[in-house]
């Protein structure tokens, strides 16, 4: 059976361009793919994600909110009892990777990664994940 | 008795001739002078019908495209100081960036709000923010634009009021509101009402520009954002004019006569990287605006069959490694918007990948117009590349591509481009065409059938240390949740209760414009989230069905 990832739009931000692109290359790479759509919540996307019972959860965030949006999904998601990996992809300055590392984000790609980098990194987290 | 039929040349040139002229030396750099044109004397000159080589007779001898660098973060006083910035270094327009919340149509203090105050942007909540914005900025002589959408009738309002409350009358006022909704749809995703109830305040916006501001764009019909959604270019082209059309359709439905309303419709397209197809483009749009503005809606006055544009370099080709790179990437672009006859023009910066630009990275763009306007000599000529049998029949290619996009239009709204529009995005036709696309893209740069220097090619450099990046700070979004607070705190209650049930009343009814319960709301103080929330009570909520 394949894995299940999901992928959310948190907040206000409407750049869906990068997250459908990301959607078909995880499906192209094997994986099941499920999209929330936009306008979404820290607390909608944890609970579709422990719903769905998916083994990652994908964001993409390029409005500059993801200091204050991505450590709250972690933390809606571990609320719900969940160790369901977080994966952030989007515009992502350098000087916030430490922060959200230590928010308990499980890997950040930003603009340029490639089909076989990203596939490459969430094969990485969900192999984490699982041991 | 035969009379002299005078030549394509000779009309041309009595225009040209009753134009004034900049101050220049219209000739190369070894002196050889320059015609204003060059072509063959029955050919079509630029400033006749239909336009492919550029709206006006002079073009840039006459006068330069407006550089208009699109700006907006943190809070109202933020960003006028960037304006003045901007005016100081010699831009000549300016452009307006809202952040998320404003553009949504929610207050600073929404909980959807939080942590996006201010990063995209400048926050607007009162017309107390607005007055901020444009303080010391002479309205009545600097254009501006607004690129907002949802709640551009609500923004516009703040707009008006607060420019006379500052001493200009809105009949002096000059500049573009984008107030192109269906886009928001096929490609920025700021919606907030239905197709249908938007479509009805841009009506409003329409009908009251056209009989109150005669400087004014009402709409600022825009292929951009469907291309960095991540269309072709032939279907930026389709796209765009479809949607023009279908507002053609939707004023002269509401009872305008066209030419009432045409001559303030304006466009706005991508620059992208593909100098030569990008310069097709431009010429194509014009082309095919004429033709059918001229035929199948009847304008009669050349305004309305001139499309004039503004254009921005493509973000999208941006890239996040070797970020100084990006500088070459948008001269090339800008130049493509030139040679393509662009009224006004914004350059990324070159830290686009990576956050909102820092002052510095911002002057480097304006300077790449600079550059362009003032060193090259590619003003002197009009449509220089045109009688190229290359661009000529790329030209002629991308509009008969359009041409067939606009069928299946025709054909799916039953005979109205309107209809075909809403109908369209109602079935997810663009938003999938749109992201089939972008997809397509995305595989050959994977498949190396593409190359973008520094992302899968030529990476030595890659791993520097990123540039000094614009930083926002939290700061500002309480600074500006109190600043809310107050305006709350001082404002008459009671008038900001009639103004929104006003509104309520009137949005109910959809033969009334909106546009002077909008103005007089905002003048007490009525906020952007409040107005548009008691508008989304009678109008409702639109929800997209994603597809991925
Ligand atoms: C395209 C674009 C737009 C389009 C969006 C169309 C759409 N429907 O997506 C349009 C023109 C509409 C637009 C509008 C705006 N934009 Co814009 N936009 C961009 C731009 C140029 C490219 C983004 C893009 O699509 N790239 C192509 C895709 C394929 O790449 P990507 O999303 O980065 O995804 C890749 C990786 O990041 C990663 N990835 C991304 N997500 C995920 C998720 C997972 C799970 C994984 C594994 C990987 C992954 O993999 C992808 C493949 O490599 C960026 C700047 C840039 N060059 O990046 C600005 C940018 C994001 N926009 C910006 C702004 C400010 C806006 C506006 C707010 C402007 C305004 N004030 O009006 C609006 C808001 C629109 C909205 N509704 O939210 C800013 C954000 C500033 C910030 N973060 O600090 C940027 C950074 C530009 C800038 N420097 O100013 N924009």
């Amino acid at each position: 059976m394949s894995e299940r990832i999901l992928i959310a739009k948190v907040g206000l931000d409407g750049h869906d361009r990068g997250i459908k692109v990301v959607a078909r290359i995880l499906r192209d790479a094997g994986f099941e793919v499920i999209y929330t759509g936009l306008f979404q919540t820290p607390q909608t996307v944890a609970a579709a994600a422990v719903d769905e019972d998916v083994d990652a959860i994908g964001l993409s965030m390029l409005s500059g909110a993801h200091m204050t949006l991505a450590p709250l999904v972690v933390e809606a998601v571990r609320k719900l009892g969940s160790e369901i990996p977080v994966i952030l992809g989007g515009i992502v300055p350098d000087h916030d990777l430490d922060q959200l590392t230590a928010a308990g984000i499980a890997a950040v790609l930003t603009p340029g990664a490639t089909a076989v980098e990203i596939a490459t990194e969430v094969r990485a987290v969900l192999d984490r994940a699982n041991t | 008795m035969a009379t002299h039929q005078p030549s394509n040349r000779e009309l041309w040139e009595a225009v040209f001739d009753a134009s004034t002229l900049r101050d220049a030396d219209f000739q190369t750099m070894s002196g050889i002078p320059l015609e204003p044109v060059y072509g063959p004397d029955d050919g079509e000159f630029p400033g006749q019908f239909p336009y492919t080589r550029g709206p006006y007779a002079s073009m840039y001898r006459s006068r330069l495209w407006t550089m208009r660098m699109f700006a907006g973060f943190g809070t109202a006083d933020d960003t006028n100081w960037r304006f003045k910035e901007i005016i100081k270094a010699g831009g000549t327009g300016l452009s307006t960036a809202f952040d998320m919340p404003t553009l949504l149509g929610i207050d600073s203090d929404d909980a959807m709000a939080l942590g996006e105050v201010g990063r995209c942007g400048v926050a607007i909540d009162t017309i107390a923010d607005m007055e901020d914005l444009y303080s010391g900025i002479d309205l009545g002589e600097i254009t501006t634009s607004m690129t907002i959408n949802s709640p551009a009738a609500v923004i516009f309002a703040m707009f008006v009021a607060q420019a006379e409350r500052a001493g200009t009358p809105r009949a002096h006022l000059g500049g573009t509101l984008q107030n192109d909704i269906l886009k928001e749809y096929q490609a920025q995703k700021e919606f907030v009402f239905p197709p249908r109830q938007s479509m009805r305040l841009v009506r409003d916006t329409i009908d009251f520009t056209a009989a109150e501001m005669p400087r004014w764009h009402s709409i600022s019909i825009s292929g951009y954002h469907i291309r960095e959604a991540g269309s072709t270019a032939v279907e930026e082209l389709a796209f765009t004019l479809a949607n023009g059309f279908a507002y053609v359709e939707l004023a002269m439905q509401a009872g305008l006569p066209v030419d009432t309303f045409a001559p303030r419709l304006s466009f706005f397209f991508n620059a992208h990287i593909d100098f030569f197809e990008e310069i097709a483009k431009y010429r194509a749009a014009r082309r095919i605006w004429a033709r059918w503005m001229k035929e199948r809606y009847g304008a009669a006055h050349e305004r309305s069959m001139q499309l004039r544009f503004h254009c921005q370099t493509a973000g999208v080709s941006l890239t996040a490694q070797q970020p100084e790179v990006n500088i070459v990437r948008t001269a090339i672009e800008a130049l493509a918007g030139v040679l393509g006859g662009a009224q006004s023009l914004h350059t990324n910066s070159m830290d686009e990948a990576m956050a909102l630009p820092t002052e510095k990275a911002a002057r480097i763009a304006l300077r790449t117009q600079q550059v362009i306007a003032n060193e090259t000599n590619v003003t002197h000529v009009a449509d220089p590349l045109g009688g190229s049998y290359f661009l000529e029949a790329l030209t002629d290619e991308m509009e008969a591509q359009a041409e067939h996009l606009f069928g299946y239009l025709h054909q799916l709204g039953d005979g109205s481009m309107l209809e075909g529009a809403i109908k369209g995005i109602e079935e997810n036709w663009f938003q999938g065409k749109i992201a089939d696309s972008a997809y397509d893209l995305e595989r050959q740069l994977n498949a190396g059938r593409r190359i973008t220097v520094g992302v899968n090619a030529y990476t030595e450099g890659n791993d520097e240390a990123q540039i000094d990046l614009l930083k926002i700070t939290t700061e500002d979004e309480s600074r500006q949740r109190k600043r809310l607070d107050q305006v709350r705190h001082d404002r008459d209650q009671h008038a900001v209760d009639s103004a929104l049930e006003r509104i309520r009343t009137e949005a109910a009814d959809s033969s009334v414009n909106l546009m002077p319960a909008l103005i007089d709301a905002v003048k007490v103080y009525a906020t952007l989230g409040e107005i548009m929330g008691t508008m989304e009570s009678e109008f409702g909520r639109h929800v997209e069905v994603p597809v991925i």
